[in-house]
């Protein structure tokens, strides 16, 4: 993760190795700015990691860096307590329900928008980005209803369904970028060879922009992963998003630091996760300028 | 088998891009030459289907398939740009056209897969994906694939444009057997005379979106007849004099020589010479003498191209052949033979006269 994060790692990464071992051999500090920068970043995490492996009477006595007495409890009550683990899954379910729909979506929009011409699509491509632009907060009293009357409420469907509003729009402006960038005539000619337009679009199409659905992918599984407002919103019990819970742990024992911590540090590993399968992606997506 | 153009005209933006066009191909292979935005593209997307013409028919064997899509047709296209489908192998590429054609037997698509690799040269390379092979070899993908496959019409735009020249020579011949037979009707586009002369097809110029003139290159380029076609199948470019008619004679910068069959005294014409006829060594009773000023010797190893500064400030460029070096700012006769020199109108660009022989009652 620190790795993946670190700027001077990701700056260099696209010069030939020669330039960057010169470049290294030529700043002798560069080596321990790097880990200083890395360090200040990690620190918050690694605070959090050690809140989580502490009892908490640990946490909330002495300061010290180093744990006292190392406890797995924290961790051992999320996986046994179904309120913390099923809304661990809730997140996840509808997380990924959500990256799915937004790229079945965006991919023929984005297909549209980057190949026809139409009455108002230049119009109707930036209404789209638009939506972006609201904050979600707007949006929270329309769902809430809407949901109520139709049956979407509490449902990791009604989730991902309202997740797709920001995401559907970052995916298609990021599929459309990449799409752009494959000539027209390998389009042509698959039509010429006889390729129907779905066939078309599935066999030879979407294999040539598999980097860009990764990418987008990521993004929308990241978006809708953090989002907090509209999932607690629109979810009380059978949906309830792994962050809500985390706002609820007070409790008349007071805050469970250890456990909360032990939540936070299995937050962040789905994201590190799905960055870890899209990062070569990612670079390639910065490199064509759309992300 | 035979495509006709009957009265196509594409309108884009205002602009016509192909003025009215009429002209009918017979199978086999024609040449299609002309300038930058002469057209050609445009005139392959329409008979291919790819573009639908502003008005006009599109006709296979006595078929109007102005509204069939491009997808129903029987045509293959080869682009300018190497155009193959990078997730595919060679094989699959080349494959793909066959697989997709009901008629085509399924169990002859391997055989025929290797056959046409190995007619373009590509067959140890059918496992490769088109990113790792070269330009020459890209393209020799992409016009296996246009080739795999019995087509009514095959439509080759500029394919050897965008490679270097030594690949060029070499896919040229490669490709100027292949058409020869073929049942379809073949439409070969390029902006290079050399290719539209190698092929020695039937060739149609192009220009501004029109037919300029239509016939074998060899005959339009002894005999161009009109400026517009002595330009295009000149390479290097053709040199512009300025001339008058007067009395039977021709008078250009100085000189004059006789040329019979052009009347009209006081007529402005344009005499153009090719840069191979200008020497700068007499030539030869009769021939005309321009007094220049060298500027430039491009010296290219088998010939220099010499760039020459008339009185006029008129450029004149002579091919000479060999290695020759030469002084910039020294003085320099260039002496053209009047045989050689083509005579057009002004006006309309008609060819008046190769000043030897009269061509024909223009005059």
């Amino acid at each position: 993760m620190a790795r993946a994060a670190g700027p001077p790692a990701a700056a260099t990464g696209r010069r030939p190795p020669a330039v960057a071992a010169t470049a290294r051999r030529q700043l002798p500090w560069a080596r321990t700015v790097f880990w200083l920068y890395a360090a200040t970043l990690m620190l918050p995490l690694l605070w959090m990691f050690g809140m989580s492996i502490r009892p908490n009477e640990d946490i909330l006595g002495g300061f010290s860096l180093i744990p006292q007495r190392v406890t797995f409890d924290n961790y051992q009550t999320f996986f046994t307590d179904s309120v913390w683990y099923s809304s661990y899954l809730n997140s996840i379910v509808y997380t990924s329900m959500n990256a799915v729909m937004s790229l079945v979506v965006a991919l023929p929009a984005a297909y549209a928008f980057s190949r026809f011409r139409f009455a108002g699509d230049k119009h109707l491509f930036f209404w789209l980005l638009t939506n972006r632009m609201a904050p979600p907060a707007v949006f929270l009293l329309p769902f809430f209803q809407i949901y109520q009357s139709v049956g979407l409420f509490d449902t990791h469907l009604g989730v991902a369904v309202a997740h797709m509003l920001f995401n559907v729009p970052l995916a298609v402006w990021i599929l459309e970028g990449f799409m752009s960038g494959i000539p027209r005539e390998i389009d042509e000619t698959a039509a010429i060879d006889g390729y129907s337009l779905p066939r078309f679009f599935i066999r030879i199409f979407l294999p040539m922009i598999r980097s860009a659905i990764g990418v987008t992918a990521f993004f929308c599984f990241m978006f809708s992963w953090v989002e907090l407002l509209i999932a607690r919103t629109i979810t009380s019990v059978n949906a309830k998003p792994i962050a809500a819970t985390m706002t609820r742990t007070v409790s008349a024992a007071g805050v469970d630091w250890g456990l909360l911590a032990a939540a936070g540090v299995l937050t962040i590993i789905p994201g590190a996760v799905v960055i870890w399968f899209v990062r070569n992606y990612i670079a390639k997506g910065f490199a064509l300028g759309r992300v | 088998m035979t495509l006709i153009l009957d009265g196509v005209r594409v309108r884009q933006r205002g602009e016509p891009w192909l003025d009215g066009i009429d002209l009918e191909f017979p199978s086999g292979m024609t040449t299609l030459i002309g300038p930058l935005a002469a057209g050609k593209t445009t005139l392959m997307r329409v008979a291919a289907g790819l573009l639908p013409p502003t008005a006009g028919r599109v006709v296979v064997n006595g078929k109007d398939v102005t509204p069939v899509s491009v997808r129903k047709r029987s045509v293959a296209f080869v682009y300018q740009q190497f155009i193959n489908y990078p997730s595919l192998t060679v094989y699959e590429n080349i494959a793909s056209p066959l697989r997709l054609a009901r008629s085509f037997p399924k169990e002859d698509v391997d055989r025929r897969v290797r056959e046409v690799a190995e007619l373009m040269g590509i067959g140890d390379l059918l496992g490769r994906r088109p990113a790792e092979l070269s330009g020459g070899q890209q393209q020799r993908t992409a016009i296996a694939r246009a080739l795999a496959r019995p087509v009514d019409v095959l439509l080759l735009d500029e394919p050897l444009a965008n490679l270097d020249y030594k690949l060029r020579e070499q896919l040229r011949a490669d490709l100027k057997g292949m058409f020869a037979g073929s049942p379809g009707v073949v439409l070969y586009s390029t902006a290079d005379p050399a290719e539209a002369l190698t092929f020695a097809a039937p060739t149609v110029v192009l220009g501004e979106g029109r037919v300029r003139h239509a016939g074998d290159a060899a005959d339009m380029y002894d005999r161009p007849p009109t400026l517009a076609v002595a330009a295009t199948l000149s390479d290097p470019p053709l040199n512009l004099l300025p001339g008058v008619v007067r009395d039977g004679r021709i008078e250009c910068l100085g000189v004059s020589f006789p040329a019979p069959g052009v009347q009209g005294s006081g007529r402005r014409v344009v005499l153009g010479v090719r840069p191979h006829q200008v020497s700068i060594e007499r030539t030869g009773p009769g021939g005309l003498e321009f007094p220049a000023e060298i500027r430039l010797a491009e010296v290219t190893g088998s010939t220099t191209f010499l760039h020459l500064l008339l009185p006029d400030r008129r450029h004149l460029v002579a091919q000479l052949p060999g290695t020759r070096l030469f002084t910039p700012g020294e003085p320099a006769v260039a002496h053209v033979d009047p045989a050689h020199v083509f005579v057009f109108d002004e006006a309309g660009g008609n060819l008046l006269a190769t000043s030897a022989a009269e061509v024909g009652p223009h005059g």
